[in-house]
C-alpha cells in the first residue's frame, strides 16, 4: 500500500476510516470533475462556431434543472459533513484510560515528559495498542503537532492545555511536524514518534528510570512554593480549598456556577486564581503567573492529579445541591454525571 | 441602440484627449484610473511572482541550500502579502471593474471621480509603505499574522507592513463604496437590474463585501499593532487575552476576501462565455443572485480556518456544514455556464480559451475544498500543501485565468489595438499546462503529510522531493506562460493592429462607443431596450437559429 499510493504510512486505530473518506470525497470529486469536462469539451465542439454570421437561439433557463442541480450537489455534501463530523468527534474526544504523555512545545523543539518521570526531546516512545493521551501546551507561540501516519493533528496554544490522542497499531518509526509556523526554525521543528512492542516498551521505560515523575516534581513544588500554608500539608485543605480529589470532580464557584475541574481549570486556578471562585473561599491567592513555567505547572497539576483517583471522561463529582461552603469545596468523589472537558 | 453613429475616426479618445504626465495623475476619468490601476498591479504582481520563483527554487531539494530559514519565511511571506493584498484583492475591481462598470451600465464615469482617483492615492501610499517595509527588512510573521508570534516574538517589520495594509483597506472601501452608488444612480434609461451583465451584478455582491468585511481586518491590523507596540493584551493570555480570538478576527474578513478575490473572476466568466457562445446565460437570475448567496453566506463560514485551532469541536461542526452550504451557489454557477454552451455558437479565441480553463480549474478548487470542509479529513490536510494546492486553484487558476482573460477580451477596448490572436492562444494553453503541473502535485505533497511554510523537508522522503522537482517544472513553465503576453500586450499597444469599435461583434453597451472610447464613454446617453446578451436585435427576431445574418451590428 505504501509503495504505490500518495498517502503516508497508516498505523492508527483512526486513520483507516480518514482514508477511507477521503477516498470516498476523490470518487465523488474526480467524477464531477470528470462529468464536467466531458460536457463542456463535448459542447466547446460539436456547438463550435462553423459560420461566422451563426446567432443561436436563446434558451431561457429551467427553474426545474436549477432545482435539480442545486439538491443532488446538497445531498451528496451533507454525506460528506455526516461522516466527517461522526469522524471528528471521535478524533478530538478525549480518549479514557490512556496513557499520558505531557507536552510543552518551545521554538523550535519538543520536550515530552512521561507520567513516570522519562523525559525526552523531539523523540517519542510509546507502546502499540495502547491509548495516548497528549496534554499540550506551549511557552511560546503557538505551535502544532502533527503525526502524517495517525492522521492527527492539533494546535499547541500559549495560555491552554489541548489535547490529541490516538492508538497506534503497528510498531515502527513515524515522523511528527510542528504544522503551525512558529518562526525561524519552524521546519527543524519536528521528529519521530518510535512505536514499540510492549515488552520493548517497558524495557525502554526501566532503561529511563530512575527520573523523578511530574507528579513527584509537582509535590516538591507544591511545598517550596509555599501551597501547603493554604491548601495544607496533604493537600486536605484549609484557608484554601482541599486539593485531596479535587481532579475529575465539579467544583461549586462563588457565583453558584460550576465547573469540572479539568487540566485547564486547574491551571487557570494557578495562575489567575481569582477567576473561578470556590464559593466559601474569599480572593486571597496570589497569581503565579510567571512564577512558574509551563513544565512546572504541568508538574502541579500532575500532582494534584494524582491525589484523585476519578478521571473526568469517566467519573465527576455533583456536590449536592444543599452542599455547605466547606463541603463545596471538597466534592464528593463518588458523584457520577458525564461530561468532557473540552 | 442600432441607430447609434459610430464615427469610423473618432477624433478624440480618453487617451489622446490630454497628455502630459499631469493629466494622468490628476484625472478623474475612471479609464484612466483604471489604467493607473493596471500599471501599479502589473508591478505588485512582478513582486510577487519573483518570490513564487524563489520559494519554488529553494524546494527543489530538500535541504536549505539557497537562502537561510529567516530569508525563506521572509519570502513566503512577503510573496503572500504582496499577492493576496495588492494584486487580487484590486486585481479585477480596480482594473476591469473600474473601466468597464460605468460603460457596461451606459454612464460618463464613477458616481464620485475625485474618490475613485483618491483610492489610486491610497493604494499607492499602502503599496510604498509596504514595499519600504520590505526593503527595509521584511517581514516574516506568514501573511495571516498570527499572534504571539506577530505581536511578540517576530523581530521584523510587523508595523510598517500592517500600516501598509490597513491604508490599503480604506482603497477597497472607497471603491466598493463607488461601485455600489454607481450601480444605484447612474444606470442609463432602460437599464433595468435585471438588464445588466453579469459582470456587474458580481461586483455590486463584491462591492457589499469590501464595504462590510475590511473594516474588520483593518481593526485586527490595529489590534496587532496596538499589542506590539502597548501590549494592550488582547491577545495575551497572561493579561486575560486569547491569541484564538485574533484568528477568529482574522478570519472573519480574510475568509470573505476570497470571495473578493473569485466574485469579480466569475463576473468576468459570465461575459466571456456568453459573448463567445453568442448565447444569453443560462439561468441569468440563478447566476445574478448566486453572487449575492456567495457575499452573504462567505461571512459565515470564517470558523473553517479553526477545526485544529482549539476551537470547540460543536463550533467546528456548524462551520463546516456552513462552508458546504457556500458550495451550492459556487456549484450552480458552473452548471450554468456549462449549460449556456448547449446549443451556442462557440468560437476559439483567447478569451474564450481562459473562460473555459477558469470552468475547469475552478471546478477543481472548489471540489477539493470539499476535502476541507469536511472536519475529519481537514484535520489531516490543514497547515498542508494541499490547502497550498487548493487555494492556488481557486487564486490563480480562478481569479488569475479570469483577470488575463478579461484583459484579452477587453484589450482592444482598452487599448484600441488587437493583440496577435496566435501568441494569445498559445500562451493560454502555456499557462494552463503550466500552472497544473505546478500546483497538481501539491495536494499528493499535502495528504502525504507536507506542512506548508516549510523551508526543509526530511530528506528520506524521496517522494517528496519528486513532487516539488514536478512543482518548480511547473512553475517555470508558468512563468513563461506569463511573461509571453506581458510581451505582446506592450507590443501591441504600438504596433497591433488598430481595433474597430466593436472587433467580437456584441451586443454590451460598451462595444457600442469607439475603440478607444472617448473620455464621456458615450456620444449620447444610451438607451436601453433589450436584456444582456440579447445578439439579434428583437426586430429581427427571424435571423436567430439561421446561419445568416445581414451584418454584424457595425463592422
Amino acid at each position: 500500500m505504501q509503495s504505490w499510493l500518495p498517502i503516508p504510512e497508516s498505523a492508527s486505530t483512526l486513520s483507516g476510516e480518514v482514508d477511507a473518506l477521503y477516498y470516498y470525497i476523490w470518487g465523488v470529486t474526480v467524477f464531477f470533475t470528470l462529468l464536467i469536462s466531458a460536457v463542456v469539451i463535448f459542447f466547446v465542439i460539436r456547438y463550435r462556431r462553423r459560420n461566422p454570421f451563426e446567432i443561436p437561439r436563446p434558451i431561457e433557463g429551467s427553474t426545474k434543472l436549477e432545482t435539480l442541480w442545486s439538491v443532488i450537489p446538497l445531498l451528496i455534501v451533507i454525506t460528506f459533513f455526516a461522516w466527517g463530523a461522526k469522524l471528528y468527534f471521535a478524533q478530538y474526544r478525549p480518549a479514557q484510560n490512556a496513557i499520558e504523555v505531557y507536552v510543552v512545545g518551545k521554538q523550535w523543539m519538543w520536550k515530552f515528559q512521561h507520567a513516570t518521570g522519562q523525559r525526552e526531546i523531539n523523540e517519542l516512545h510509546v507502546p502499540v495498542n495502547r491509548k495516548v493521551k497528549l496534554i499540550m501546551t506551549t511557552e511560546g507561540v503557538i505551535h502544532d503537532v502533527f503525526v502524517p501516519a495517525f492522521r492527527i493533528k492539533a494546535d499547541v496554544v500559549p495560555g491552554k492545555y489541548t489535547t490529541e490522542w490516538f492508538e497506534a497499531t503497528k510498531p515502527g518509526t513515524y515522523n511528527f511536524f510542528c504544522a503551525e509556523y512558529c518562526g525561524m526554525n519552524h521546519s527543524g521543528m519536528r521528529g519521530y514518534v518510535v512505536v514499540m512492542e510492549p515488552t520493548e516498551y517497558e524495557n525502554w521505560l526501566s532503561g529511563n528510570a530512575g527520573q523523578t515523575s511530574p507528579a513527584a516534581a509537582g509535590r516538591n513544588l507544591y511545598e517550596s512554593l509555599g501551597c501547603v500554608s493554604c491548601h495544607g500539608a496533604n493537600a486536605e485543605g484549609g484557608r484554601g480549598p482541599a486539593l485531596l480529589g479535587v481532579y475529575g470532580s465539579k467544583v461549586v464557584l462563588n457565583n453558584n456556577a460550576s465547573v469540572t475541574a479539568d487540566e485547564g481549570y486547574l491551571r487557570e486556578s494557578v495562575l489567575n486564581p481569582q477567576a473561578k471562585l470556590v464559593t466559601g473561599f474569599g480572593p486571597i491567592m496570589p497569581s503565579f503567573q510567571g512564577q512558574i513555567s509551563e513544565e512546572q505547572l504541568l508538574q502541579v497539576v500532575a500532582y494534584i492529579k494524582s491525589l484523585s483517583t476519578s478521571k473526568p471522561e469517566q467519573a465527576t463529582a455533583k456536590p449536592a445541591p444543599s452542599a455547605t461552603p466547606s463541603a463545596g469545596a471538597k466534592p464528593s468523589p463518588t458523584a457520577k454525571t458525564s461530561s468532557s472537558p473540552k | 441602440m442600432e441607430e447609434f453613429v459610430i464615427p469610423k475616426q473618432p477624433g478624440s479618445n480618453y487617451l489622446n484627449a490630454e497628455y502630459g504626465l499631469k493629466s494622468w495623475l490628476l484625472t478623474k476619468d475612471h479609464k484612466r484610473i483604471a489604467l493607473l490601476y493596471l500599471g501599479a498591479i502589473t508591478f505588485f504582481f512582478f513582486i510577487g511572482s519573483l518570490y513564487a520563483m524563489m520559494i519554488r527554487l529553494e524546494l527543489l531539494t530538500p535541504q536549505g541550500d539557497l537562502m537561510q530559514s529567516s530569508t525563506y519565511n521572509k519570502t513566503f511571506t512577503q510573496h503572500g502579502i504582496v499577492m493576496v493584498f495588492f494584486f487580487l484583492i484590486p486585481a479585477i475591481p480596480a482594473t476591469l471593474g473600474n473601466f468597464l462598470i460605468p460603460m457596461m451600465i451606459g454612464a460618463k464615469d464613477l458616481a464620485f471621480p475625485r474618490i475613485n482617483l483618491l483610492s489610486w492615492y491610497i493604494y499607492m501610499a499602502g503599496g510604498i509603505i509596504t514595499i519600504y517595509a520590505l526593503l527595509a527588512g521584511g517581514v516574516d510573521t506568514g501573511w495571516t499574522f498570527y499572534v504571539p508570534y506577530s505581536t511578540t516574538f517576530s523581530n521584523s517589520y510587523v508595523i510598517a507592513t500592517g500600516v501598509g495594509i490597513f491604508i490599503n483597506g480604506f482603497s477597497s472601501i472607497l471603491t466598493g463604496l463607488n461601485f455600489i452608488v454607481t450601480i444605484h444612480t447612474m444606470r442609463a434609461p432602460g437599464m433595468t437590474w435585471f438588464r445588466m451583465p453579469l459582470f456587474v451584478w458580481s461586483h455590486y455582491a463584491t462591492s457589499l463585501i469590501m464595504i462590510l468585511g475590511t473594516p474588520v481586518v483593518a481593526i485586527t491590523i490595529l489590534l496587532v499593532a496596538l499589542e506590539r507596540l502597548a501590549h494592550i493584551g488582547i491577545f495575551d493570555p497572561a493579561a486575560g487575552g486569547d491569541p484564538v480570538l485574533f484568528q477568529h478576527l482574522f478570519w472573519f474578513y480574510s475568509h470573505p476576501a476570497v470571495y473578493i478575490m473569485v466574485l469579480p473572476a466569475m463576473g468576468v466568466v459570465s461575459e466571456l462565455i456568453a459573448n463567445f457562445s453568442r448565447k444569453n446565460i443560462f439561468g441569468y437570475k440563478f447566476v445574478a443572485f448566486s453572487s449575492l448567496a456567495i457575499a452573504v453566506l462567505g461571512f459565515l463560514v470564517w470558523g473553517h480556518h479553526l477545526f485544529v485551532a482549539s476551537q470547540s469541536v460543536y463550533a467546528g461542526m456548524i462551520f463546516s456544514f456552513l462552508s458546504f452550504t457556500v458550495a451550492i451557489p459556487s456549484a450552480v454557477k458552473v452548471f450554468n455556464w456549462t449549460a449556456t454552451l448547449h446549443k451556442a455558437s462557440i468560437s476559439y479565441d483567447t478569451p474564450m480559451l481562459y473562460g473555459l480553463g477558469f470552468i475547469g480549474l475552478f471546478t477543481i478548487g472548489g471540489l477539493t475544498g470539499m476535502f476541507l470542509a469536511t472536519l475529519a479529513v481537514d484535520v489531516h490536510v490543514s497547515d498542508t500543501y494541499f490547502v497550498v494546492a487548493h487555494f492556488h486553484y481557486i487564486m490563480v487558476g480562478g481569479t488569475l485565468l479570469a483577470y488575463l482573460g478579461g484583459l484579452r477580451y477587453w484589450w482592444p477596448k482598452i487599448s484600441g489595438r488587437m493583440y496577435p490572436e496566435g501568441w494569445g492562444r498559445f500562451s493560454a494553453l502555456v499557462v494552463f499546462v503550466g500552472f497544473n503541473l505546478t500546483f497538481a502535485p501539491q495536494f499528493l505533497l499535502g495528504y502525504m503529510g507536507m506542512p506548508r511554510r516549510y523551508h526543509t523537508y526530511p530528506v528520506e522522503l524521496v517522494s517528496w522531493q519528486v513532487l516539488h522537482v514536478l512543482s518548480t517544472a511547473g512553475a517555470s513553465i508558468l512563468g513563461v506562460g506569463l511573461m509571453i503576453p506581458l510581451i505582446y500586450l506592450v507590443w501591441s499597444m504600438r504596433y497591433g493592429r488598430i481595433a474597430e469599435a466593436n472587433p467580437w461583434h456584441l451586443p454590451g453597451l460598451e462595444w457600442q462607443t469607439p475603440s478607444p472610447p472617448p473620455t464621456e464613454n458615450f456620444l449620447t446617453t444610451p438607451i436601453v431596450t433589450h436584456e444582456a446578451y440579447e445578439f439579434a436585435p428583437p426586430e429581427h427576431k427571424e435571423v436567430v437559429g439561421k446561419f445568416e445574418r445581414q451584418q454584424p451590428a457595425e463592422s
